[in-house]
């Protein structure tokens, strides 16, 4: 070589700037660190994130085993024993009711965990229904351009140019309520927002140099879009998601406590929430606490989506 | 090849025109274009280096992208090895793209974040199906050593490198097949002066290597001076003079090229000092209207009438050294023709 000075010094600030990992690969072929591995590395340092993760996990345990053991622990939380139910009227939080009863008597902490089943599918579901559309749409217009651009994009003001929960009420007015119908509704309307992101994160990533190297190399459509356009705009829809997921629960809440949504006697946290507001001023715990299930939950959904977004930034140089 | 003489790369009146204009349908009704290049013709001969320069703005990294197909030329003809590419299908272009490869101004822009750089200097051997995974990995080893890197960096992110060690890694990446042109657009214009002699001279040593053919795209004379066999300067779209580049620099027939060498730093303060700069009057006229007759007349310090109305003919003023210049001579501008 007739350069050993650049040779020294690109090695040195490059082994300067990660140490560790110098070693790490020294000592191996194997990769020691792959994209998806290095964000968690970096999520698992924001302590905001790694709570709400926490949180959610033991939420959705919870609510996924509550049919093993919260009927038998806390009682049944649709149907009430006529016998007792004037003695078990709206009790105040006890041991035995943490979350005290409702007016039939039913255990409320009972009943909010099972709402987490509703409130989390339909938060989940109804995501997914719109991520899909969306990124089917977004994908079409900043591939295609030109009039499917125009056509798709002027579809989604449309769509955004309507308030979003009135637009899903008058919705869920014509095909009747229902928790199907919730999904159906929510996953439907909320492809927009999805979309225009999408498509914006494709249409940066589609001008890069890389592109057109990988071009230039004479890859296929196929692996251009699978190796380099994708990898590089996904990350903003995992964020985006994630935080979409919060904002279909709270739908679904405003949704139910309008008596919208889910069908009485079944549990979701809109409705626990409207029929506790009557009891607000004697049992505010009533409201309060269901209250409290959304706020928490919705909020580890959001942080949980700002921790993603920092951590999937490749340009953040740590780990 | 049974002609040896038969040039590496040969451009026929290469034209690129952009339409112009965002308004409505993109402004495919409106007659206006921006005539980026403009009868570009030149060969490049196996081995050799071509040096391109120009301002900002005269085409030059369109022609290279329109050689390499990644925006095709509006018309005018590509020959590789005697193969017009235009007429190509999409095997065959595949297949000479094994052979002409590109570096890219940005090392910053250029590698995709998301692969190592394993992956990403690799991927060209991937895309051709040279080779099983474990013969590639051995090959970016080597690469990574040649170009200066250390090759148990082999599985980190591009984002972990400097902007000099990214810009090798896209060397690596361009070399891995050994192709027998590749077009440097301004391969080191993004990098600070002690790298980009790093890099120039690390260019040299693998073209003494594998024997590869450049084009090399720079706005720097100084930069071309150092790397080309041959040298050509590019005006708004049309290249007015070409030569190797000892001559270019000795005799410049060209008013143009005279005012551009005028401008290369001289690292000596007594002669930068004392020395008559050429300084060009107002910006480069807008592509889409170009000048009449020779397009350098509105800046010409030594225009005449002719030149707004006549076309230069690019024509042939010594041995391979076209000018295009009605007063073409060397050193045409004069002293009493300096404004100071």
């Amino acid at each position: 070589m007739q350069y050993p000075m650049s040779n020294i010094d690109d090695r040195a600030n490059a082994a300067a700037t990660a140490p560790e990992h110098h070693a790490a690969v020294g000592a191996s072929d194997k990769p020691t660190r792959t994209l998806w591995g290095d964000a968690f590395k970096r999520l698992r340092k924001n302590k905001l994130a790694m709570f709400a993760i926490v949180w959610l996990a033991i939420t959705i345990l919870v609510a996924a085993t509550a049919d093993l053991w919260v009927p038998q622990v806390l009682g049944n939380p649709t149907a009430s024993d006529t016998a007792t139910m004037a003695a078990n009227s709206r009790l105040a939080p006890s041991f035995e009711h943490p979350f005290g009863t409702d007016t039939l008597g039913r255990d409320v902490l009972s009943r909010v965990i099972y709402g987490a089943r509703i409130s989390l599918t339909v938060g989940i579901v109804a995501t997914g229904i719109s991520t899909i559309i969306g990124l089917v749409m977004g994908a079409i217009a900043a591939y295609y351009g030109g009039i499917w651009d125009t056509i798709i994009m002027r579809l989604a003001d449309t769509f955004l140019a309507f308030p979003y929960t009135l637009f899903v009420i008058a919705m869920i007015a014509v095909i009747g309520n229902g928790i199907q119908n919730v999904f159906f509704a929510i996953g439907i309307l909320g492809w927009p927002q999805i979309a225009r992101v999408f498509r914006s994160a494709i249409l940066s990533v589609k001008e890069s140099d890389y592109i057109d190297a990988a071009r230039s190399m004479g890859a296929s459509d196929v692996r251009i879009i699978a190796r380099h356009i994708f990898p590089n705009s996904v990350a903003s829809i995992v964020v985006y998601a994630t935080m979409n997921i919060g904002g279909a629960i709270l739908t679904e809440s405003a949704l139910s406590f309008l008596g919208m949504g889910v069908i009485p006697p079944d549990p979701s946290w809109g409705t626990l929430i409207q029929e506790g507001q009557k009891f607000l001023q004697t049992e505010p715990w009533l409201m309060i606490l269901p209250g409290l299930a959304i706020l928490t939950t919705v909020l580890a959904f959001t942080l949980l989506g700002d921790g993603l977004r920092d951590a999937l930034d490749v340009k953040m140089k740590d780990a | 090849m049974a002609d040896t003489n038969m040039p590496l790369l040969k451009v026929e009146h290469l034209h690129k025109e952009f339409p112009t204009g965002s308004g409505f349908m993109g402004g495919k009704f409106s007659k206006k274009v921006v005539s980026a290049v403009n009868d570009l013709s030149f060969e490049i001969r196996a081995g050799e280096t071509f040096g391109l320069v120009g301002e900002s703005g005269c085409g030059k990294s369109t022609t290279g992208r329109a050689i390499m197909h990644l925006d095709p030329p509006t018309s005018g003809k590509v020959y590789f090895e005697g193969r017009d590419i235009s007429k190509m299908n999409k095997k065959e272009l595949k297949a000479m793209r094994r052979e002409m490869q590109f570096i890219f101004q940005d090392p910053y822009a250029s590698l995709n974040p998301r692969m190592t750089i394993g992956e990403i200097i690799s991927e060209p051997m991937v895309i051709h199906g040279v080779g099983t995974p474990e013969e590639r990995i051995e090959r970016v080893r080597e690469l990574l050593d040649v170009v200066g890197l250390n090759p148990e960096h082999i599985n980190r992110y591009p984002h972990e490198f400097s902007g000099g060690q990214r810009q090798r890694v896209g060397i690596a990446r361009s070399f891995i097949l050994r192709p027998k042109l590749i077009i440097c657009d301004e391969p080191v214009s993004a990098l600070d002066v002690s790298i980009q002699a790093q890099v120039l001279n690390l260019l040299k040593d693998l073209q003494k290597q594998y024997g590869t053919a450049y084009l090399f795209i720079a706005h720097d004379l100084s930069v071309v001076q150092h790397i080309s066999d041959r040298v050509a300067v590019m005006y708004l779209g049309k290249m007015v003079e070409l030569s190797d580049w000892k001559r270019l620099y000795a005799e410049p027939n060209h008013p143009y090229t005279q005012a551009l060498l005028s401008a290369v730093p001289i690292p000596d303060p007594d002669v930068q000092q004392n020395r008559k700069r050429i300084i060009l009057a107002g910006d480069p006229p807008s592509p889409i209207d170009p000048p009449s007759g020779c397009r350098f007349h509105t800046r010409c310090p030594i225009a005449q009438a002719k030149c707004s109305e006549e076309t230069p003919e690019f024509r042939e003023i010594g041995d391979g050294h076209f000018c295009a210049c009605h007063y073409a001579a060397p050193f045409p501008i004069k002293e009493s023709h300096i404004d100071l």
